[in-house]
């Protein structure tokens, strides 16, 4: 299938000097015979958008799921701010400040939003009893942080739209100070305004220093808030590339043919 | 960018529709009249309203029917004596239900750990202590409590880590618990109780009396008004929207009429004068001339009910383990992703449950004085009706405790309404059968309403 080689990583360039946020290497992760992911190489720095892409069944998840402590991986190794980590379990990965926002946005519906965000995490009094106003107003102020028209505190999150669940769930990642953000089709749900908000929640965490790992079927979405496009397809990489030196046409070949942009090999664009 | 959000902009995101800056995510103000206005400020839940409404209904119902026996303080005290034991079990029910399980064993498990107290107090202990001993009791309860959690953990066990639905394991628990009990003493009938032990029955001698009541009412009050003052002032300092005052003082004001309305009616029920010369013979206070003026005061397995119910609304509101029983029923999966132990969790929701059991066995085996292997029959299918009637569901993720007790208490108030009005036993059945059904109906209808 892949015959060509995965070419070098030209985009790593732009960092020279720099520490990953998180790297992963030769990570390879088999379900019986089947190779999920083979092989496959991707980086993540401070305050940058690396798009994952790739069909259904390109490894996409599973990859970052590694990450994120949902599977476990059969070889390969993972870096987080240059240091090796062993990931086991979800709680692991949050030790290590890496935060998921899973497409199916993992909300008990019948909690309202601070309930929400400290589960599992709650806040407590001295005494050990729920400390629900200091989570509340903890909420108002992470809320009015990213969706300032926010108001419904008191009800369940089952009566939120799309958009503020997706508020909610982001809150949640970056209360809890996430330095690594997973988005797992975050705008799948959402109308076209929804996606716009959730779309400039993103800049507005990359411009503080967050590293996200943003995955999605929606090449445009990508295009707009990705600095880098890691493309995967059956399992394998395809290759890396600076949103800006492709057209969608270029990534749609990547996706759909697993072919390398012709320009972007030798010689590297100027 | 963010109001725009607040738009709807698909039909899934219509809920949201023109109440972007309603805190409450109710409808707009100006379409309400003054009533519902007045029940959102006291933040008044609008389902037990209608529960209360409900029960007074079948309460007036039953008094027209019966020339005026149903609401006497006679017929009340002996409402609120025989709610009890179930209604201590609801509100167990209450986290089983809530966190999409369900407990059939709750009946046998009742019965057994009757038998076994009865059989401590009443055979075994005494030939060590003898009888009466004031130690008795309190090693009877111990047992029997320590018995409750024992097995509902081990069923919990079973469910939670082995992963076999609760439906089963407690269906297996009715069959296993029920045998256990005919076991311990091959089926016969164990009495007599302890004579402290028979207290929690809540016969004449066990009540709090006049004077106690009273005390146990204005302490309750007091911690009342404290409990929603201590609430508006944490709310104050972080400047969250507030309660208007009147309607803060209204409902402090509608819970203290009722707990002092209850405590009045409790005491003016008479104790009777044989019983009250018995009870003063063995107390050693001197009979007067003109006969005793006593009267009953609050059972004390209404006491009991009433700090099982306030631990358990503390345990569902203000901890962890309440927050992670309402997630797990909420989304068992985001429960799970959180971090939570559901497993664990599982475990310990079964044990509280037979926990609750234990303290039922108490009241119901003290009641009737005696322990007998069917004792706690069918008591499943009154519990789990007692809490879903109190607006438990099924699907998991809602209910509450104080629902839980009326949803008892409206149970119960039928069954003792009809054996008042003479209606025959399957009668009886046929209607309660009946009203449960029509209960989960509306409560359905209301759900969907209220949901959009």
């Amino acid at each position: 299938m892949n015959a060509h080689p995965v070419p070098r990583d030209y985009t790593l360039d732009d960092f020279a000097g720099q520490t990953p946020l998180v790297e992963m290497r030769g990570i390879n992760v088999a379900f019986g015979g089947v190779k999920a992911v083979n092989d496959v190489d991707c980086t993540l720095f401070p305050g940058e958008v690396v798009g994952l892409l790739g069909h259904n069944g390109a490894g996409k998840s599973t990859l970052i799921k590694v990450l994120s402590g949902a599977y476990h991986m059969n070889s390969g190794e993972i870096y987080i701010r240059g240091g090796k980590v062993n990931i086991q379990n979800a709680r692991d990965a949050r030790e290590y400040n890496v935060e998921t926002i899973y497409q199916t946005l993992e909300l008990a519906d019948n909690l309202d939003a601070a309930s929400n965000l400290f589960l599992g995490r709650e806040l407590t009094t001295p005494v050990g009893a729920l400390d629900d106003v200091k989570m509340e107003a903890e909420t108002r102020e992470v809320m009015g942080r990213l969706n300032p028209n926010f108001r419904k505190f008191s009800a369940p999150v089952s009566a939120l739209s799309g958009g503020q669940r997706q508020s909610v769930a982001i809150a949640r990642a970056v209360y809890f100070n996430a330095k690594i953000l997973i988005m797992d089709e975050p705008t799948a749900a959402l109308g076209v305004q929804e996606t716009a908000m959730v779309a400039d929640l993103i800049r507005k965490l990359k411009s503080e220093g967050i590293g996200i790992f943003l995955i999605s079927h929606d090449i445009h979405d990508v295009f707009e808030l990705a600095d880098r496009l890691t493309v995967m397809k059956n399992g394998r990489l395809v290759g890396t590339v600076k949103t800006k030196d492709v057209s969608e046409d270029d990534v749609l070949g990547m996706i759909i043919l697993g072919k390398y942009p012709e320009h972007l090999l030798e010689p590297v664009p100027a | 960018m963010a109001d725009a959000a607040d738009r709807p902009t698909d039909k899934t995101a219509a809920p949201a529709a023109d109440t972007a800056l309603d805190e409450s995510g109710e409808p707009g103000l100006e379409r309400q009249n003054a009533f519902s206005r007045a029940l959102r400020a006291m933040e008044v839940d609008t389902r037990l309203l209608g529960m209360i409404a409900a029960l007074l209904v079948i309460w007036i119902a039953f008094d027209l029917l019966t020339g005026g026996r149903f609401l006497t303080p006679r017929n009340l005290f002996n409402l609120s004596v025989q709610t009890a034991s179930v209604a201590v079990m609801a509100t167990g029910m209450v986290f089983v239900i809530t966190a999409r399980h369900i407990d059939l064993s709750v009946g046998s498990l009742l019965g057994v750990i009757a038998m076994v107290m009865g059989l401590l107090q009443a055979e075994i202990l005494p030939e060590y202590l003898g009888f009466n001993h004031p130690l008795t009791w309190v090693i009877t309860v111990a047992v029997g409590v320590a018995m409750g959690a024992v097995i509902g953990a081990m069923q919990g066990f079973v469910i939670g880590y082995l992963a076999v639905p609760a439906f089963i394991v407690t269906l297996g628990g009715l069959l296993v618990w029920r045998g256990a009990a005919w076991f311990v003493t091959e089926g016969r009938t164990v009495a007599p109780l302890d004579g402290t032990f028979m207290l929690f029955g809540g016969g004449v001698a066990g009540t709090l009396g006049e004077m106690l009541s009273w005390v146990v009412a204005v302490i309750a009050v007091a911690v009342i008004v404290y409990a929603a003052l201590q609430d508006r002032r944490r709310r104050q300092i972080f400047q969250f929207p507030l309660k208007p005052v009147w309607a803060e003082w209204t409902n402090i004001g509608l819970l203290a009429v009722m707990v002092l309305g209850f405590t009045l009616v409790m005491n003016l029920y008479p104790v009777p004068q044989r019983a009250a010369q018995r009870i003063a013979e063995a107390e050693g206070i001197p009979i007067p001339p003109e006969g005793f003026d006593w009267m009953h005061g609050i059972a004390i397995p209404v006491v009991f009910v009433a700090i099982v119910a306030v631990i358990m609304t503390l345990v569902s509101k203000r901890t962890k383990f309440g927050r992670y029983v309402f997630a797990m029923g909420g989304n068992p999966q985001a429960a799970e992703l959180s971090g939570i132990d559901t497993k664990k969790m599982t475990m310990l929701i079964f044990m509280v449950m037979g926990i609750l059991c234990a303290l039922s066995a108490v009241i119901a085996s003290a009641r009737l004085q005696s322990a007998a292997n069917d004792l706690g029959t069918l008591d499943e299918l009154r519990v789990i009706a007692a809490a879903v009637i109190g607006g438990t569901s099924l699907a998991g993720g809602v209910g509450t405790i104080y629902g839980a007790i009326l949803g008892a208490l409206v149970m119960q108030s039928l069954q003792s309404g009809m054996a008042l009005v003479g209606v025959n036993t399957s009668l009886q059945s046929i209607v309660i059968g009946l009203v449960l059904v029509l209960a989960v109906y509306v409560d359905h209808i209301y759900r969907s309403r209220s949901s959009d």
